[in-house]
C-alpha cells in the first residue's frame, strides 16, 4: 500500500479578497468539471434545491401581505338583508306618497322592518364580542364607513320597526292622530335612512386595503343598491304583487343595471378582477351576476309578449332569480375579497397579464 | 411627550428572533403555532394576532458565486417586521368603536377593553397587520409597548435587541440616524442598501422604519400602500348616485304606473 499523494497546502502571501470576476471563474471550472464527471457536483447542492427564494420576482415567498377578511356568514347575509330592507323602505314610502297599492306598501313596510330585526342580529352575531356591540355607539366617526353604517341601521331599525308597529295599532285600534303621526314620521325616517342604507356595504367593502373591492369603489355601492332594490320588488313580487306594473319597471331597470354592471366587471382585464373571473369566487360571481341581471331582465321582457297565465309563472320565476341573485352577488363579493387578500402579487406591485 | 419609532436595519440583523421571545414575553402573547413551514427557516410567516414582531428570512440569489458557493447556496439577511404605525392609519380611520387610538408617543394602540371585534381594522390595514384573533374574538397588533414607553422605558423588542438593529427614540432623531446610516453602507459599496417609510404615499410615512437590501418587494414591503379612506370620496359619491338612482326611479315607476291602484 503505497501513502496517497500528499499535496502541498498551499498558503497564499496575502489574503485573497473575492471579487466578482473570479468568482465567476471558479464556477465556470466547477460546471465544466461536472460536465466532464470529474466532480460529482458543482459546489453543495442540498435535496430540494433550488428553494424558492425572496425576490422581487416572487416577493416574500408568495406568502399574503393583506390579510383575509375575518368576517363570517352572517356578513354577506347581512349585505344582503340590509340591501332589500333599505330598498323595500324607499319603495313602500314612494308607493304610498303616490297612491299606489296599499299591498305594495305594506308588504315593504313588513320587509323593511323584518329586515331592520335581522340585520343588527347578523351584525351583532359576527363580532368577536358580541356583548360590545354598544360601543359602537360610543363614537361617530365619518370617516370609518362602519361607523356611519351602525348609526344608518339604528335610525333605519327605528323608523322601519315605529313605521309596522303603528300600521299594527291603526289595523287594530283604527286610525288615531298620534297613531298616523308615528306612520308617517317614521315612514318618512325609514325612506331617508333607507337610502344611504340600501347601498352604504358598498362603501364599506370599497373603502378598504383589498384590492378587488377598492378597484371597484365607483361602481360597488350603485351595484349594491341595485342589487338590493332588485330583490325587494322580488319580494314584493312573491308576496302577491305580480302584477304591479311599477314593480315590474323598478325590477326591469335593476335587472338592465346588473347587466351593465356584469359587462363592466367581464370587461376590464385587470389582474385584481380576476377572484371575479377565476376558481370558485368566479363562479358564484358568475352565477349570482347571471341571476341578477340577464335571467330576469329577459324573463320580465318575455311576461310582455306572453299570455296572462304564462305571465305570471314567468315573472315568479324573474322574482326568485332576482332574489337568489342578489343573495348571490353578495356571497360572491365577500369571497372574492378572500380571494384577492391571498392574492401577494397585487399590493406588491409584481406584474402579471390578466387572462 | 417624544414623538417615537423604531428603526430596524436588516444589515445588522442577525436572524436570533430574541425581538419575538422578548414581545410575546413582555405583551403575554399566546404561541402562534408550532409549524414548519417546509419553504425557508421562517417558520412562522407573518406578523399577526398573535405574533407582534417576526423575523423575516430572505433568502436570495446572490451575485454568482460570491463567496466560492454555487448559486444554489443563497445569501441570507433578515428584517424584524412590526405593525408600521403609520401616519395615517387605515385601522384607525376604520375603528368604528374608538378602540384604537393614537398615542402620545405617535404610535397607533388597540384599547383591548373597548375592541368588539368588528373585524373592519383587518381589511382597512394596507400592510395586513392587524388580526382577529379567532379564541378571543379581538384584533390585535403591536402595541409600541405603550406600557413601558408611559414607564419612560424602551420597548422590549429593541431593548433586547443584541446587535442594535432595531433602534427605538425620537422619530427625528432616528430619520437623521437612518440617514447616516444609508451613507455608511453605500459607502462601504452596499450599494442595494434601501430606506423605507412609506413617506411618499398616502400612508404619509411610518413609524416603523426599515433599512433593508434591495428592493423592499422581497421583504413584502408594498411600494405604494394606500389609506382606505382615500377611496371614501369616490365610494360616498357613487352612494350618493345609487341612492338617487333608487328614489328617482320609485318614483318615476309608480308615477307611471297612475292607475296601478284601480287595476289591481
Amino acid at each position: 500500500m503505497s501513502d496517497p499523494v500528499r499535496i502541498p497546502p498551499r498558503v497564499p502571501d496575502k489574503p485573497r479578497i473575492p471579487d466578482e470576476a473570479s468568482e465567476r471563474r471558479l464556477f465556470e471550472i466547477r460546471r465544466e468539471d461536472e460536465s466532464k464527471g470529474i466532480v460529482k457536483g458543482a459546489g453543495v447542492r442540498p435535496a430540494g434545491a433550488p428553494f424558492p427564494m425572496a425576490s422581487v420576482e416572487t416577493g416574500y415567498y408568495g406568502i399574503p401581505l393583506l390579510k383575509e377578511p375575518s368576517w363570517t356568514w352572517e356578513i354577506p347575509l347581512y349585505f344582503f338583508v340590509g340591501g332589500a330592507a333599505g330598498s323595500a323602505a324607499v319603495v313602500g314610502a314612494i308607493a304610498n306618497y303616490t297612491g299606489a297599492d296599499r299591498k305594495i306598501v305594506r308588504d315593504a313596510r313588513w320587509i323593511a322592518a323584518a329586515g331592520s330585526v335581522l340585520s343588527p342580529a347578523l351584525l351583532i352575531s359576527d363580532l368577536g364580542k358580541p356583548s360590545r356591540f354598544l360601543n359602537m355607539l360610543r363614537v361617530f366617526k365619518p370617516q370609518s364607513a362602519m361607523s356611519v353604517g351602525v348609526w344608518t341601521l339604528l335610525g333605519f331599525s327605528t323608523a322601519a320597526s315605529a313605521t309596522v308597529f303603528a300600521q299594527l295599532l291603526s289595523d287594530r285600534y283604527g286610525p288615531s292622530f298620534p297613531v298616523r303621526l308615528l306612520e308617517n314620521a317614521g315612514e318618512a325616517a325609514a325612506l331617508t335612512f333607507g337610502l344611504p342604507f340600501s347601498n352604504y356595504t358598498g362603501v364599506l367593502i370599497g373603502a378598504s386595503a383589498i384590492p378587488v373591492w377598492n378597484k371597484n369603489v365607483g361602481n360597488l355601492p350603485i351595484h349594491f343598491g341595485m342589487s338590493g332594490l332588485s330583490a325587494t320588488v322580488g319580494l314584493l313580487e312573491l308576496m302577491g304583487s305580480h302584477r304591479s306594473r311599477a314593480l315590474q319597471m323598478l325590477g326591469l331597470g335593476a335587472a338592465l343595471w346588473e347587466c351593465w354592471e356584469g359587462f363592466h366587471l367581464e370587461s376590464r382585464r385587470e389582474p385584481a378582477l380576476d377572484p371575479l373571473r377565476h376558481g370558485a369566487s368566479g363562479t358564484v360571481t358568475r352565477i349570482g351576476g347571471l341571476l341578477s341581471g340577464p335571467v330576469p331582465a329577459a324573463l320580465r321582457l318575455m311576461t310582455m309578449f306572453s299570455g296572462k297565465r304564462r305571465s305570471n309563472s314567468l315573472r315568479t320565476a324573474a322574482s326568485l332569480s332576482a332574489v337568489a341573485g342578489s343573495l348571490l352577488t353578495r356571497i360572491a363579493w365577500v369571497h372574492a375579497g378572500r380571494v384577492s387578500a391571498r392574492d401577494w402579487k397585487l399590493p406588491l406591485e409584481i406584474g402579471r397579464a390578466s387572462d | 411627550m417624544p414623538t417615537t419609532a423604531f428603526l430596524t436595519d436588516s444589515t445588522l440583523c442577525i436572524g436570533c428572533k430574541a425581538c419575538e421571545v422578548a414581545c410575546k414575553e413582555w405583551n403575554n402573547v399566546a404561541e402562534d403555532g408550532l409549524n414548519w413551514s417546509g419553504f425557508s427557516y421562517d417558520n412562522t410567516g407573518a406578523v399577526g394576532a398573535q405574533t407582534w414582531r417576526h423575523v423575516k428570512f430572505v433568502e436570495q440569489s446572490p451575485e454568482p458565486g460570491f463567496g466560492g458557493n454555487a448559486p444554489e447556496l443563497n445569501s441570507w439577511s433578515f428584517s424584524s417586521d412590526v405593525c408600521k404605525h403609520c401616519e395615517n392609519a387605515g385601522c384607525l380611520e376604520a375603528c368604528p368603536t374608538g378602540a384604537i387610538v393614537r398615542t402620545e408617543f405617535g404610535g397607533v394602540y388597540i384599547q383591548p377593553d373597548i375592541c368588539n371585534g368588528c373585524a373592519y381594522c383587518v381589511v382597512s390595514c394596507p400592510f395586513g397587520v392587524v388580526e382577529r384573533n379567532q379564541d378571543d374574538g379581538r384584533a390585535f397588533k403591536c402595541t409600541f409597548c405603550y406600557d413601558r414607553q408611559k414607564a419612560g422605558m424602551t420597548p422590549a423588542c429593541a431593548h433586547t435587541c443584541p446587535t442594535g438593529s432595531i433602534k427605538f427614540g425620537e422619530i427625528t432623531q432616528l430619520l437623521a440616524e437612518a440617514e447616516a446610516r444609508m451613507a455608511q453602507l453605500h459607502e462601504r459599496g452596499m450599494q442595494d442598501a434601501t430606506f423605507y417609510d412609506a413617506s411618499d404615499t398616502s400612508v404619509g410615512g411610518t413609524h416603523a422604519m426599515f433599512i433593508v437590501r434591495g428592493d423592499p418587494r422581497a421583504y413584502n414591503l408594498p411600494p405604494k400602500p394606500e389609506v382606505p379612506t382615500v377611496y371614501l370620496r369616490k365610494a360616498w359619491r357613487s352612494s350618493a348616485i345609487g341612492a338617487m338612482m333608487l328614489l328617482g326611479g320609485a318614483i318615476a315607476a309608480f308615477l307611471a304606473d297612475g292607475n296601478g291602484r284601480a287595476r289591481q
